[in-house]
């Protein structure tokens, strides 16, 4: 836990690092940079607006330019210590402090604390008469006492074209906020300022030609039947900055941009395995996926995957990890009540607050904005798994173009943050994997496919390792089985008929069992033939030892007999010679002595 | 001119200025010369600089210098501008009624 959670960090850090590095070098050219704390938007600017600068906010009506400024003064009050003011020339300061109060933040307990001015200006034509030259200095006055009351370091401007329509002199107008804008900058105040979306130049009144450091384009576009909201980066005068267009998404918790980060693969790789929470599994995978790497589950309707993504989180809360679990077809209470019934509890882990379970339609959002809210679920819950079931869902709210980069995009994020992550994907039958699935697959680190296999009249899951970056993996096939007990893998029956499931495995099982037992007889019976063999042999062994002995015997004594006789012999043969000797004259007793006689004939 | 009945109605009328700025200064002369001849003897003119009182900004809304307001009678009127059209600052305080009604 306390491992893998200072691993976290350190990604974090990393992350943070290179966002100051970026922002230290370009500070080097005279550009510094003021975060706004709206997540994703400091990314995708590289460290934040300019500082001392104002950067204008350009969109139509409802995209959300307020709540962008309201963000942006609500980091600087909260995370920097930096006070704030706003000025606001459409909505009445009521009508802010409740809209506001909706995202969590009181504004008027920031007033008390002179932390923030809110100032409604309010410029209503009907009661206005003009005659002759004015100017805007009771504007200026204004913004300068309300700075001055707070010290405030952020201003935000909003709509200043409200002052046009108003004031009904655009000449005067357009020349005193250029004064503004100029004005601003002495102050050395960061300052955002709104403007409508124009219909012949970028906005209604051309303010873009006086904020020349910082211009952002909101729009709010209708593709396919759902809303997509996105942010463009038009300009960014002496700074790098991405180039898409990026979604983004406002809700109760504010704005969250979906960034494209990740598309220069640095990131730190882990070489920890964690388990899938199916030890036969890990066995596969030679020991388990790796921390922070991505899965692909793909499979038909009912062949497991929900299942095996809920073992996998199971497995993660077991560790004392946090999971996030996106469920897209069933709601939270359903899959918890139907992994139960496979052995996994997933209830236990949500009232520990290990599990989060989110669990939208994607059609309900459109495909940018799901993907908003997906990374703005991670960033809040801050998971070490992510599981999102499935991802064929998004192919139902986007083309499928926009769907694979919304998926690259998904996985690179997760991969960033060091998230493990799961992704089921649901293949139609008949065991073809569509282009989508397959265009996904690899940008992922490992993919399983879990297949119906049909055969004597019933339907058999499998599993199948189709890839595993960074590790030997089998490339066998198993039998996915789910008990009471949860996910069993077996190794499967290759016979001649090939591969064995279900039923006819069990047949199998049975046949060999019965062919085992014969073969066991049919040894043991070899075995006893062999033992009576031995026991005869042996007896004729003894016998002919027996036999032996009684033939060594006899040769024994017909041995001592001839000795016998040989002495005798040879008694007989002295005395002849000594006889012969005494009529020579020489005696001798020495034994040489009759061998020399008898040499000598 | 003091022998006329004073009009049964006074007129309140504040002027926002910043400073003595030329269009301030022309803004208040125009003023009196135009209360002079319509309203003699039956107005009050308040000057609020800013520039000495700039919380008055906020709490009066002025965003315009000079903003002439009509605080009595009401409703309350606002003219900015430097006043130097004579005729519009007539309508536009209730003095003479519009030359052309919803204009």
């Amino acid at each position: 836990m306390t491992d893998h959670a200072r691993g976290r960090s350190v990604a974090s850090t990393q992350a943070a690092v290179t966002g100051t590095g970026s922002t230290r070098a370009e500070a080097s050219h005279g550009i510094g940079k003021c975060p706004t704390g709206i997540a994703g938007l400091d990314e995708v600017l590289r460290g934040g607006i300019p500082l001392g600068r104002t950067t204008l906010l350009v969109g139509g009506a409802g995209c959300g330019k307020t709540v962008f400024g309201m963000e942006f003064l609500a980091h600087g009050i909260r995370d920097r210590g930096e006070n704030g003011v706003l000025v606001t020339f459409e909505e009445r300061k009521p009508d802010l402090i409740a809209n506001f109060a909706g995202m969590g933040l009181d504004l008027a307990a920031w007033e008390r604390d002179g932390k923030l001015v809110v100032d409604h200006i309010q410029v209503d034509p009907s009661q206005i008469e003009v005659t002759g030259e004015y100017d805007l200095e009771g504007l200026f006055i204004r913004l300068g006492a309300a700075i001055d009351a707070v010290g405030a370091r952020r201003v935000v401007l909003d709509t200043l074209e409200a002052l046009f329509a108003g004031l009904r002199n655009d000449a005067i107008v357009r020349a005193e906020l250029r004064r503004l804008f100029t004005w601003l900058v002495e102050r050395g105040v960061t300052a955002m300022a709104t403007a409508e979306r124009g219909i012949a130049a970028l906005t209604r009144h051309g303010l873009e030609e006086y904020v020349a450091d910082c211009v952002l384009v909101l729009d709010n576009a209708v593709e396919e039947g759902a809303s997509v909201r996105r942010l463009r980066v038009l300009k960014y005068r002496g700074s790098g900055h991405g180039a898409n267009l990026y979604p983004f998404l406002i809700d109760d918790e504010g704005v969250s941009l979906f960034p494209i980060t990740a598309s220069k693969l640095e990131y730190e790789v882990s070489s920890e395995r964690v388990s899938s929470g199916v030890p036969a599994l890990d066995v596969l995978l030679g020991g388990g996926p790796f921390r922070g790497s991505s899965m692909l589950v793909s499979g038909t309707a009912g062949s497991g995957k929900s299942s095996l993504a809920a073992a996998y989180a199971d497995a993660a809360c077991r560790r004392g990890e946090r999971v996030l679990y996106l469920a897209f077809e069933e709601s939270p209470s359903q899959l918890v009540r139907n992994m139960r019934s496979i052995g996994i509890d997933l209830g236990r882990w949500r009232q520990q607050g290990r599990l989060e379970m989110v669990s939208t339609r994607p059609t309900s959002f459109g495909l940018e904005p799901h993907i908003a809210a997906i990374d703005r679920d991670v960033r809040r819950v801050a998971p070490d798994l992510v599981v999102v079931d499935p991802i064929s869902s998004f192919l139902q709210a986007g083309t499928r173009r926009d769907a694979e980069s919304m998926l690259a995009r998904l996985v690179d994020m997760l991969r960033l943050r060091g998230c493990t992550a799961l992704f089921t994907s649901l293949t139609p039958g008949g065991g073809v994997i569509e282009g989508t699935t397959t265009s996904v697959s690899s940008i992922m680190d490992t993919w399983l496919l879990l297949r119906d296999v049909e055969g004597n009249g019933e339907r058999n899951r499998v599993l199948h390792v189709l890839k595993s970056r960074g590790s030997s993996h089998s490339n066998q096939v198993r039998e996915f089985r789910l008990t009471d007990d949860g996910i069993v893998l077996l190794d499967v029956y290759v016979g001649q008929a090939g591969v064995l499931l279900g039923t006819a495995r069990a047949v199998q099982e049975s046949e060999d069992r019965i062919a085992q037992l014969a073969r066991t007889a049919k040894a043991e019976r070899r075995l006893r033939v062999r033992e009576r063999r031995r026991e005869a042999l042996e007896a004729r062994i003894a016998a002919l030892r027996t036999e032996f002995a009684a033939t060594e015997n006899e040769a024994a004594i017909e041995l001592a007999e001839s000795e016998r006789r040989d002495q005798a012999v040879e008694l007989t043969d002295r005395q002849l010679r000594d006889r012969r000797d005494f009529t020579a004259g020489l005696a001798s007793s020495r034994p040489e002595a009759p061998q020399r006689v008898t040499a000598r004939p | 001119m003091t022998s006329q009945p004073a009009p049964r109605e006074t007129w309140a009328l504040r002027l926002y200025v910043a400073g003595s700025t030329p269009k301030s200064v022309r803004a208040f002369e125009n003023l009196k010369r135009i209360c002079e001849e319509h309203l003699a003897g039956a107005y009050r003119i308040e000057i609020v600089d800013l520039i000495e009182e700039p919380e008055r900004a906020q709490r009066d809304q002025v965003v315009a210098i000079p903003t002439l307001v009509r605080q009595l009678p009401t409703p309350i009127r606002k003219i900015i501008g430097d006043l130097s059209e004579t005729g519009r600052v007539l309508v536009g305080l209730d003095i003479l009624p519009a030359p052309t009604e919803g204009r």
